[in-house]
């Protein structure tokens, strides 16, 4: 089955290129305009990522970012044009799991993608253990004594890649590479933001985390089980 | 026993070192505060003047005194020349029955006192009796007790028949006693004799010794109370001025809203009330000059953000075309791979653009991290390794073996790395690059070193200029934006760190990054030098023994002649497919003519007139090349590298007037690697992507 890819952004000629883009790499793709009808069209159309410009007319793309998260664990990928700092932080916390800067090759976007859906491959049966919780693998499950804890499925992917290798401790790039597949040392604010936001939901105290542990200087590593 | 002279040595050259720094210390005070030399002057002035009253009002009080008591005086000897002329009369002249008669005259007068005196305002005195003209056996003057204490001058106004008065300090019991002598002659019998009154001075000497007491404390305690109130007045007028001076040090310091207390309606609240009005004049101007850079900075960075999407439509575009550009006929194929990387050019000036007016508008944050400097630097050179690798340069590090942990912003510090080690390459002549990393307790240095060309005098201050290029006809590998220096200026200044650069010609450049080990920390020194100590690789000797300016120059020139050289040959391959012509050899004519036309004179007639095999050429003289030239090239558009190539050339060529022209020998040879190492370049500049 195609993947298909939910392409909100304002600017026709871009919306255009990138359906041109993708639909010749093999997705599928429908494009919204408007922030506002983003949703809407989430619900309706059940896509596998969103690709989700940041500077959209109706509804700003981070309130967007917001609401898609709010019921739905579905990868987005921002498309922003602003670099700075600020911004992609925001875009981060208020739920993206990756982001491209523009202008950005076509090339780069589709592996971004590609990496975003990577998940849906066949997974071998495993049950891992970290800290005190326990994840199902292939069932994309979490559970805290008996207690179902939802994760998005990046969240997902790098609370896995931390509990296979309990031992080891992950630095920031090591990370980036083994769940957001960049090959060449990106952006470390990415693995910052998204263990910020996976200890929110798994950690009894976030203040005093137990099952993603900071090795100061290094990265982080999972806490013992 | 040898006393060691050193420490007194020592002492004596200490001392005048002590005196003078004590004395700068004391005239440093003297000069800052104006309240001490108001004090000291007020101090000083008053001083003098109580003196001068109180040496004015002693006297006054003593010459009263002395008056009275010798009108007194005076009057006492009048009264007791009368007495005693009683109790002389018939006296013999004989000193011996003289001098008893002057002793029962004196006892007379002393014992029962002289009848109209007032006693109590002359006081007791010793009376005197003597008769110059009887002189006795001894030879002496026939006189009572203590004549002898009588002065001369005295002596003779009264034996003149004159009234008169002297002050003489005598010895009484071994105690030296001012006395007021009054003398008067008494007429007698025979002869007149000298009565002599002596007053001691005591009791006045006394009261004047109070008076004077009395005065020199009041005058002590008037110049204290003087310090004191005049300490208090200035302080009065001091103090706002001190507040003034730093509310206005404040306010330098950018505290712009910092106002002085405005209290009453004196002349220092008109000060406090001026400088207000002063300091909201210049906030006002400050505030818009800062308004208008923080909308020249928006601009910038609005026109960066709104030039993406359309970049980014345009960029996915020409990948799609680039990505089937096998199936092109091959001057569209060629558009499409300049297309592609002059967008990855246009690219990197507008990211650079954008990053340089994050840097201005300062909101910009260093993500300082814990990390070891020897991971940075590795991933930097491992990022331009192709780059050195295509130029031929080898890039040599060396790090310490131990761990060298920094706080550092690591994306900030590879990307400053990159900069200078891409730099390098571009200007490293093919030679070594050394990257050379050196740590000590605070701070943690990085430097790049290449031999290349160098920089001229001067210029080590102009690389961190916006879009400086050392050399505009220069071949450029890593097609820099211009920018890359100036970021890592500010990069390294977001650190608290130093990036320095220093180049000699023809002995190369190096660049030094130091950087505190924590945020925070003052750089005080780098634990590696600049200039560096290096010594130079290889080739660098012959390089020194001709003059090195002529020899880059005449390189220069050589490199710019196989880019001139370049689109003929790509042409060359692809014209005979397009214009059906039978050879290559009319195309490269014909290409020729067109970029010479198209750029500048000075390179058509430099290339064309000193190639031998373009002027048999016979369909397109180069005198009129124009009309075929225009119309063709609407047709088959060139690639715009092509055209911008024999620009630069010309440019170089015009600017540097002759070497490489008259020495087209040099180039030719040169030519088809240069096109082949192009080309190579953008088409795996293509793969990668």
């Amino acid at each position: 089955m195609k993947a298909r890819v939910l392409v909100v952004d304002d600017d026709p000629a871009l919306a255009e290129m990138l359906t041109i883009v993708l639909r010749g790499e093999g997705f599928d793709t429908a494009v919204v305009a408007d922030g506002a009808r983003a949703l809407p069209a989430l619900r309706e159309l059940k896509p596998d990522i969103v690709l989700l410009d940041l500077m959209l007319p109706g509804m700003n793309g981070i309130d967007v970012c917001k609401a898609i998260r709010a019921e739905s664990g579905v990868p987005i990928v921002m498309l922003t044009a602003k670099s700075d700092t600020v911004d992609i932080v925001l875009g981060l916390e208020s739920g993206a799991d990756d982001y491209v800067v523009k202008p950005f090759k076509p090339k780069e976007l589709v592996a971004r993608i590609r990496t975003r859906l990577r998940r849906t491959e066949s997974e071998p049966a495993e049950v891992l253990a970290i800290g005190d919780l326990a994840i199902d693998v292939p069932g994309h499950e979490v559970t805290r004594e008996g207690q179902a804890i939802q994760l998005t499925p990046l969240e997902f992917d790098l609370l896995v890649a931390l509990a296979r290798k309990p031992r080891q401790v992950f630095t920031r790039e090591v990370l980036l590479e083994q769940v957001w597949g960049y090959r060449h040392a990106a952006d470390t604010r990415l693995v910052n933001v998204h263990v910020q936001r996976l200890r929110s939901k798994v950690e009894k105290d976030p203040e005093h985390p137990e099952v993603v542990l900071t090795v100061r200087g290094v990265g982080y590593k999972a806490g013992p089980p | 026993m040898r006393v060691d002279p050193r420490p007194v040595t020592r002492w004596v050259q200490e001392a005048p070192a002590l005196v003078r720094e004590r004395w700068q210390q004391a005239s440093e005070l003297w000069r800052r505060s104006l309240q001490l030399r108001v004090v000291v002057s007020t101090l000083a002035l008053s001083s003098a003047v109580v003196f001068v009253l109180g040496m004015v009002l002693q006297s006054q009080i003593t010459d009263q005194m002395l008056n009275s008591k010798m009108t007194a005086a005076t009057a006492q000897i009048k009264a007791s020349v009368t007495a005693v002329q009683h109790q002389l009369v018939g006296v013999s002249p004989g000193p011996d029955s003289l001098s008893t008669r002057f002793n029962a005259a004196l006892n007379s007068l002393t014992s029962s006192g002289s009848p109209n005196i007032d006693g109590s305002s002359a006081g007791a005195f010793e009376p005197i009796l003597a008769d110059a003209r009887t002189i006795d056996a001894a030879g002496n003057v026939t006189a009572t007790a203590h004549y002898g204490d009588i002065p001369d001058d005295l002596k003779r106004f009264v034996q003149n028949d004159e009234i008169a008065t002297r002050i003489h300090t005598v010895s009484r019991d071994g105690v030296p006693t001012t006395m007021l002598m009054v003398g008067a002659q008494v007429p007698s019998a025979n002869h007149p004799v000298q009565l002599y009154l002596l007053f001691p001075l005591t009791a006045e000497q006394h009261t004047t010794e109070v008076v004077q007491n009395t005065l020199i404390v009041a005058g002590i305690v008037l110049l204290l109370l003087l310090a004191g109130i005049t300490n208090l007045v200035t302080r009065q007028v001091v103090r706002p001025v001190r507040q003034a001076a730093e509310v206005a040090e404040r306010f330098a310091d950018g505290k712009l809203d910092d106002r002085m207390t405005v209290v009453g309606e004196d002349d220092v609240a008109r000060l406090a009330e001026s400088y207000n009005e002063m300091a909201e004049s210049i906030q006002a101007q400050i505030r818009q000059l800062e308004e208008f850079g923080l909308l020249q900075r928006r601009f910038t960075s609005d026109v960066s953000h709104e030039l993406r999407t359309p970049l980014t439509t345009v960029r996915m575009a020409a990948d799609v075309l680039h990505a089937s550009r096998e199936q092109f006929p091959a001057g569209l194929a060629r558009s499409t791979e300049l297309l592609v990387d002059e967008l990855d050019r246009f690219e990197a000036l507008l990211g650079d653009l954008l990053e340089i007016s994050r840097l201005d508008a300062g909101v910009d944050e260093l993500a300082a991290d814990l990390v070891d400097v020897r991971g940075v630097v590795e991933r930097a050179v491992a990022a331009v390794g192709p780059v050195a690798a295509s130029s031929g340069s080898v890039v040599e590090t060396y790090v310490p073996d131990a761990e060298v942990p920094a706080e550092i912003d690591a994306r900030r510090v590879e990307r400053v790395l990159r900069n200078l080690l891409n730099n390098a390459v571009d200007h490293g002549e093919g030679l070594p690059v050394r990257v050379r990393v050196a740590a000590d307790e605070n701070a943690v240095a990085i430097v790049v070193r290449d031999f290349g060309v160098g920089l001229r005098e001067g210029e080590a201050e102009l690389v961190f200029n916006r879009f400086w290029r050392a050399d505009p006809s220069r071949n450029r590998r890593t097609g820099g934006t211009g920018l890359g220096l100036a970021i890592s200026v500010e990069d390294a200044r977001l650190h608290g760190g130093w990036l320095e650069a220093w180049g000699e010609r023809g002995k190369g450049a190096c660049f030094r990054l130091t950087l505190p080990r924590r945020q925070g920390q003052e750089l005080a020194d780098s634990p590696l030098p600049l200039p560096p100590e290096d010594e130079p690789p290889v080739r660098e000797l012959e390089d020194a023994e001709v003059s090195p300016l002529i020899v880059a120059e005449i390189e220069a020139d050589a490199e710019v002649e196989e880019i001139a050289w370049q689109p003929a040959e790509s042409v060359a391959l692809d014209e005979p497919m397009v214009l059906g012509e039978p050879a290559g050899e009319p195309a490269v004519t014909w290409e020729l003519a067109g970029a010479g036309a198209d750029s500048s004179p000075a390179l058509e007639s430099g290339v064309i007139g000193h190639d031998p095999e373009l002027d048999g050429v016979p369909n397109t003289p180069p005198p009129s090349p124009f009309p075929s030239r225009a119309s063709e090239s609407r047709l088959y558009p060139l690639p715009p590298k092509a055209d911008s190539q024999p620009s630069t050339a010309s440019r170089a060529s015009t600017l540097d007037a002759g070497p490489g022209q008259a020495d087209p020998g040099a180039s030719e040879p040169a030519a088809p690697t240069a096109s082949e190492s192009t080309f190579a370049n953008s088409k795996s500049a293509g793969e990668a992507r």
